[in-house]
């Protein structure tokens, strides 16, 4: 009974990581509007961020910062600096790549006058439907 | 909230503030680095951004009747797939889990010989990952060629001649 | 924002302050949190609060576009150089030793000192033209939309 506790109670933050990974990802599949959906992608990847870092952690550790540098300071617990690494470069890019997303969202909205994606795929099929009868008026002709 | 919500300004605020807690979540997990960037490039540059799309866009979401059903199951399958991959993961803080025991004591013990420097996650950075680094830096200059050639590039140059 | 004093005297008091503080991230971070990606933000965040109180035009004479596109490139020149640097003296490529080869750990330092300042240029002026390219842009809005 007690392990199943600890175990539950060990498991837990990675669960509501996951759940939080999960909210994201339903804002991007079932919202329409461009904007929201970016939205959800960042909490998405804030989330996954959390997860990572997370498996880094020790109880009772501190940052990663040496205090005692001379000596070998064996009685302070540091948490896994590697999770830092990748999670801190990875921020700065996904920001850079969010922006690339905004930058085409503007230029959907300049080209459609929308950013909700149930117009532009109407708009799209418009179009198709009109290349498709030119074809074939041509080769008709 | 980011749900329902209808105007966009809102959501963006309310995003920005997510991002603010989460850097609150990284310093209770010992990543005083990740923190720091989170809530300068969360709080800050993000939601600059987001504000200036919307402010060039539109400001209020379309009523839209898009089916909820799919979506649920979808995300509800990946869940649980997710939820039954952590079952044989380490408790969370474990010592004795496979990321604790190889890499990161590694690192820790042998940055101040080498380098001389306390603060290990920029010792790593900057030089045992130094390929990384640049990688993501070449990564961030594209990214950010990318927007100016979307947005501004072409633009400049018609207007000079 | 022609009509926001409080908002003006404050920001020109507060620009410095956080361009002081970004420099101070920057250049401490091998003894405290930071580094370039944090201190590149912080002082593009700087640049980025002036611009928006100040107006576009005014924050682009102190930080011309043509600057911000081109410095962009300077800092991963600055960084690949280091790496090339090494190359020449016959180490590894990034390997900072080649930099004091006497005393590898002085050159270690030296070598974060330069890469961390190549990183924080790029992040620096890669966020400061991202922002120039979303606010140089004018709205072409429906009136129902206001």
């Amino acid at each position: 009974m007690d392990s199943n506790f600890s175990f539950i109670y060990g498991h837990l933050p990675y669960w509501l990581f996951i759940i939080l990974m999960l909210s994201g990802l339903f804002i991007v599949v079932s919202r329409g509007n461009l904007i929201k959906k970016i939205v959800g992608l960042n909490i998405f990847q804030t989330s996954v961020f959390m997860f990572y870092i997370s498996i880094g952690k020790m109880k009772g550790g501190t940052a990663p910062i040496l205090l005692d540098k001379s000596a070998d300071d064996s009685a302070v617990i540091y948490s896994n600096p590697l999770p830092h690494v990748l999670i801190l470069t990875a921020i700065v890019v996904g920001i850079a790549t969010t922006a690339l997303g905004l930058a085409l969202i503007i230029k959907i909205r300049e080209e459609y006058d929308t950013v909700e994606e149930d117009d532009i795929q109407k708009m799209d099929q418009k179009d198709l439907k009109k290349y498709n009868r030119n074809n074939v008026l041509e080769t008709n002709s | 909230m980011a749900l329902t919500l209808k105007h966009l300004f809102a959501v963006i605020m309310l995003s920005g503030a997510f991002s603010l807690v989460s850097a609150m979540l990284f310093v209770v997990m010992d990543a005083v680095d990740v923190a720091f960037t989170e809530a300068a490039v969360g709080a800050g540059v993000s939601t600059v951004l987001m504000l200036a799309t919307m402010a060039l866009t539109v400001r209020v979401q379309k009523e839209t009747k898009r089916p909820i059903i799919l979506p649920l199951v979808v995300v509800c399958l990946v869940g649980v797939l997710l939820i039954y991959g952590t079952l044989d993961m380490p408790n969370f803080g474990a010592f004795d889990s496979p990321a604790q025991l190889h890499l990161g004591s590694t690192y820790l013990s042998i940055t101040y010989e080498d380098m001389g420097i306390p603060n290990v996650v920029t010792g790593i950075l900057a030089s045992y990952r130094g390929y990384d680094t640049l990688g993501e830096t070449v990564v961030v200059l594209t990214a950010g060629l990318g927007v100016i050639l979307l947005l501004s590039g072409l633009k400049g140059r018609k207007h000079k001649e | 924002m022609k009509h926001h004093l409080i908002l003006k005297v404050i920001t020109k008091f507060m620009v410095g302050v956080i361009v002081l503080f970004g420099l101070y991230v920057q250049f401490h971070g091998d003894y405290s949190p930071g580094g370039g990606f944090q201190a590149g933000v912080i002082i593009a965040a700087a640049f980025i609060l002036y611009g928006i109180v100040m107006g576009l035009e005014n924050v682009q004479k102190v930080m011309p576009i043509w600057f911000a596109q081109k410095a962009a490139a300077v800092g991963v020149l600055l960084y690949a150089l280091t790496g090339f640097f090494s190359i020449i003296f016959g180490f590894e490529f990034l390997n900072y030793h080649a930099i004091s080869p006497e005393h590898p750990k002085h050159g270690q330092h030296y070598g974060i000192i330069l890469v961390e300042l190549g990183v924080g240029i790029t992040v620096t002026f890669v966020m400061i033209a991202i922002y120039y390219s979303f606010a140089g842009r004018t709205p072409h809005l429906d009136d129902k939309e206001w």
